[in-house]
């Protein structure tokens, strides 16, 4: 036994790994792998093996509008839904910190929207959105510019996609922020009332830092859901009107079973996890740098 | 003026805000519970009906939704948290060759899920000729990295004392497992079933893709072939349909809001 704590044990330690090692790399290492793969080989044709062709699948697909279009909603959606989730949660978090007459109702109306599936998020939004009939069409005709038909128009449909992201997940990541507060120690309010701290430099200086950790893990879950979820886009506009609100994961969807183009699919895929990656990447070398462990 | 605005307490607007973003779901649920006539007519006199949510349940066949989804949740967190159980235990207090490279290689879940693998994950399934079974829409994720970092990280903070005591009084490996770590690790078995069975209650992209029949699709997916609105359903029923199918893990939560709350902080932070 060594000084850590472990025993040296080979056969026990492979069979007591084995069985969960077995479907990780069966439904995720393994897959990640033959779709690598599969991005570089040419689809079987009547009887003829499909063999390596290199890039040519990914210059096909950026010669793809379709995809194009995707990939730069895509980026689009990340780079706004990430953003102003956040501070949104924080916004919401700093808010239901303090008490106040109904804090606990409050906190659950920002709350909620996370706890339901998807899916009943994009049928609530999609009667919401209904042009005529829905809550928001109304609300905007009161004011004169009513008729916006949200998810029809190429010009908001992407746009419809982003508030109903946001509504989901804002409520989630406010308590993360909410738990962080509360670790921030007493002592340092005084501190600061001491020195005559005013509060816009006291939560420049001691709040934010503190809450580095919770904002990287924060961004980091807001990156994976902007690439990972489409469940609204599948089930409000089908990316359209003409792809207007397509994202990649809808576009590999698309590729792999409605056109059964299972390389483009798997190029698609590619790029897909490369960019989050990449996007994780540069958020933990952004803000892990500047993140204050305590 | 600045006086009048000073004396307006900041919760005042809190509440504003509040109520805005708690506007899709109000009105959802003034559509449901009122005729479909005052789907969009508020009138505080309206009359209030349960009617929708028996309507909507008879609509379609919601109670074998039902009891797909609990299969499939039950089926799918039970798997994760035996096979975890072993492997986080092994990564914990074992020691063999490959350990830590197989450990990073595993934890790439965390980042790549399953789900966005659907079109290779497909073909696996469907060459397992397995497609359209309930146990397909679980196994690709009965391996969970995040149940194995969770575990790993909680038994490594039982003491060494407890594991030693065990042995000496001749239990096995196995046994001391089951006997010593699995009962003081409850905490983190409670926070990663909570969240894992909040996740596949709510999964909708691979239960899509692989269920294929009544028998086999969760709710998600037949709220989504309900709630298509070219289908001409009413509007009070699709609200009423969509309550009905979050009602479970929202009324869940209700009662059990602490408990969700520190799981899901316990199973983010970690």
């Amino acid at each position: 036994m060594s000084e850590t704590g472990e025993e040296r044990n080979v056969l026990g330690g492979w069979l007591l790994v084995l069985p969960a090692a077995l479907f990780i790399f069966a439904f995720t290492n393994g897959p990640l792998l033959a779709t690598l793969a599969s991005s570089l080989a040419a689809a079987p044709i009547a009887g003829h093996g499909g063999g390596f062709v290199g890039l040519q699948n990914y210059s096909d697909l950026f010669d793809d509008p379709s995809f194009l279009t995707s990939l730069l909603n895509n980026l689009l959606y990340a780079l706004i839904t990430v953003p102003v989730s956040v501070v949104l949660a924080l916004a919401m978090a700093l808010g239901v910190n303090r008490a106040f007459p109904g804090r606990a109702t409050l906190r659950l109306f920002f709350f909620l929207p996370t706890m339901l599936p998807m899916i009943a998020v994009g049928a609530i939004w999609l009667f919401f959105f209904t042009p005529q009939y829905g809550l928001l069409d109304r609300a905007t005709s009161l004011i004169g510019s009513g008729d916006i038909n949200w998810l029809g128009d190429p010009d908001t449909a992407l746009a419809a996609m982003m508030m109903v992201a946001i509504w989901k997940q804002a409520g989630f990541f406010m308590i993360f922020y909410l738990a962080a507060l509360q670790n921030i120690p007493p002592v340092l309010h005084e501190a600061a009332a001491l020195e005559g701290a005013s509060r816009a430099y006291f939560f420049r200086r001691v709040t934010l830092p503190l809450l580095g950790p919770t904002t990287l893990f924060v961004m980091v879950t807001a990156v994976i859901n902007a690439f990972c979820v489409v469940d609204h886009v599948i089930e409000m506009t089908q990316g359209g009107p003409d792809n207007a609100s397509s994202l990649l994961l809808y576009y590999v969807y698309n590729a792999g079973f409605r056109d059964w183009d299972i390389n483009s699919a798997a190029a698609a895929t590619i790029v897909l996890v490369v960019l989050l990656s990449a996007l994780a990447a540069l958020l933990f070398a952004v803000f892990g740098r500047r993140v204050h462990y305590r | 003026m600045r006086r009048i605005l000073a004396a307006i307490p900041l919760w005042m607007p809190m509440w504003l805000f509040g109520l805005i973003w708690a506007l899709p779901l109000l009105y959802a649920i003034w559509s449901a519970v009122h005729p479909p006539d005052y789907s969009t007519v508020f009138d505080p006199f309206a009359p209030v009906t349960w009617r929708n949510f028996a309507d909507a349940w008879n609509a379609a066949p919601f109670a074998r939704y039902f009891l797909n989804t609990v299969l499939l949740v039950s089926f799918t967190v039970f798997f994760q948290c035996v096979l975890a159980t072993l492997a986080g235990f092994a990564f914990a207090r074992l020691r063999f060759p490959g350990r830590d490279l197989l450990f990073a290689a595993l934890l790439l879940q965390l980042m790549i899920s399953p789900s966005i693998l659907l079109v290779w994950n497909y073909r696996e399934i469907s060459w397992l000729g397995l497609a359209n079974t309930i146990p397909a829409m679980g196994i690709p994720y009965l391996g969970s990295a995040l149940g194995i970092f969770l575990l790993r990280q909680n038994f490594r903070t039982i003491p060494r004392e407890l594991d030693d005591a065990a042995r000496l009084e001749g239990c096995s490996l196995l046994g001391r497992l089951w006997k010593v770590y699995m009962p003081l690790s409850r905490g983190t078995y409670v926070a990663f079933a909570l969240t894992s069975a909040a996740y596949h209650w709510n999964d909708f992209l691979w239960p899509l893709v692989i269920s294929d029949s009544v028998t086999t699709r969760p709710l998600t997916v037949g709220l989504e072939i309900f709630a298509t609105p070219d289908q001409g359903v009413q509007w009070s029923l699709v609200t009423a349909a969509t309550l009905l199918s979050s009602a479970p893990l929202l009324i869940a939560f209700l009662i059990f809001q602490r408990q969700f709350v520190q799981s899901f902080l316990r199973v983010g932070i970690r």
